[in-house]
């Protein structure tokens, strides 16, 4: 279950960003995770919960920002989103698909007192 | 009146465990030492391949092992019979080696001058992808036993390795296993993954994949010595 140890670091950011930004509570944090990423957003709330507890983001609301996956495809020459790693170009069926976007998995913000 | 902010971050979650892969990659590099992470599901045949691969290589190059499990040792102690030297990470309730195991680690092994270092991953096709460990490449390993759709039920971890060794090949026969199918389905998923085909038990395919290595060596010497200029 690597959610866990992905929450592990983003607890690991927030508490950073607190000591350089001095706040003392965090009400929500904000992700931004690509579809293509190596995350599934039911599993990342469950473990953020458990993480959370007893440090500076304990109770604070977890958003996720789902960003699309994009491919450029050679034999097109453009580029097309695509939902999953082994689906077929949307415009011509064909799989010479290099991943170009939707593999990032961010904190963009956090909404702090 | 509330004083609540919104605060810009904009940073990745894995950014800490990517600065220490590329401290692990200077290292490497500075060692002239080329990392491979060998991933698969558990029971693909890694440490069989590894343990071959080993005592085939061993006259040639410097090699040291760093063996990821859940639990036990007994993955180190295989590879130690071969004389080859092998630090055990036992990661307990993780399901993945991460960049700072693999940099102690690689700290107690003895110094490998221009060797080769082999990774063998915890055996999960999940997690693994997602950590960069400081290797020049993954290799995934996938067995004949396993369904040939593996690729496209776990397409992160085949776009994330650069080639892909089919073992278990020997027993080809009996399950009426498609080779084709899965290449098509591996390069579905990643057009450019290199595949070759072995058998641990046997040792079919494995003079190519020495040949394999050698050359992924060379190319990294070679880089080496155009970046020294």
């Amino acid at each position: 279950m690597h959610e866990m140890a992905l929450c592990e670091g983003i607890i690991g950011i927030v508490e950073e960003e607190a000591r350089k930004r001095s706040f003392a509570k965090v009400n929500v944090v904000c992700l931004e995770i690509g579809a293509l990423s190596h995350v599934a957003p039911e599993a990342m709330k469950f473990c953020f919960e458990a993480v959370a507890a007893r440090t500076i983001a304990q109770g604070a609301r977890l958003e996720i920002i789902a960003t699309p996956g994009t491919a450029w495809c050679m034999a097109c020459s453009k580029s097309v989103e695509i939902k999953q790693r082994y689906e077929p170009c949307p415009s011509c069926g064909g799989y010479q698909l290099q991943v170009t976007g939707g593999e990032e998995m961010r904190v963009r913000e956090l909404e702090v007192d | 009146m509330s004083s609540e902010r919104i605060i810009q971050v904009e940073r990745d979650i894995l950014g800490k465990n990517d600065r220490l892969a590329a401290d692990n990659r200077a290292r490497f590099q500075a060692d002239e030492v080329l990392a491979f992470n060998l991933v698969s599901s558990p029971g693909a045949g890694k440490t069989s391949l590894l343990v071959r691969a080993v005592s085939g290589l061993k006259d040639s190059f410097p090699i040291g092992v760093i063996e990821g499990d859940q639990q036990t040792s007994n993955d180190a102690e295989r590879i130690r019979a071969t004389g080859v030297a092998a630090i055990q990470v036992n990661t307990g309730k993780g399901c993945h080696l991460d960049a700072a195991m693999v940099g102690q680690a690689y700290d107690r092994l003895p110094w490998l001058n221009g060797g080769l270092l082999f990774i063998e991953n915890v055996g999960n096709l999940v997690c693994p992808a997602a950590f960069d460990l400081g290797e020049a490449c993954k290799i995934v390993v996938f067995s004949t036993t396993e369904g040939e759709d593996k690729p496209l039920k776990y397409p992160d971890m085949f776009a994330a390795s650069s080639l892909m060794l089919i073992n278990k090949i020997d027993l080809a026969p009996v399950l009426d296993f498609d080779l084709a199918r899965t290449v098509e389905y591996a390069r579905r998923v990643n057009p450019g993954i290199e595949v070759m085909t072995v058998s641990a038990r046997t040792g079919e395919g494995f003079p190519a994949l020495y040949a394999w290595i050698r050359r992924r060596w060379a190319k990294a010497k070679q880089a080496e010595m155009a970046a020294q200029g």
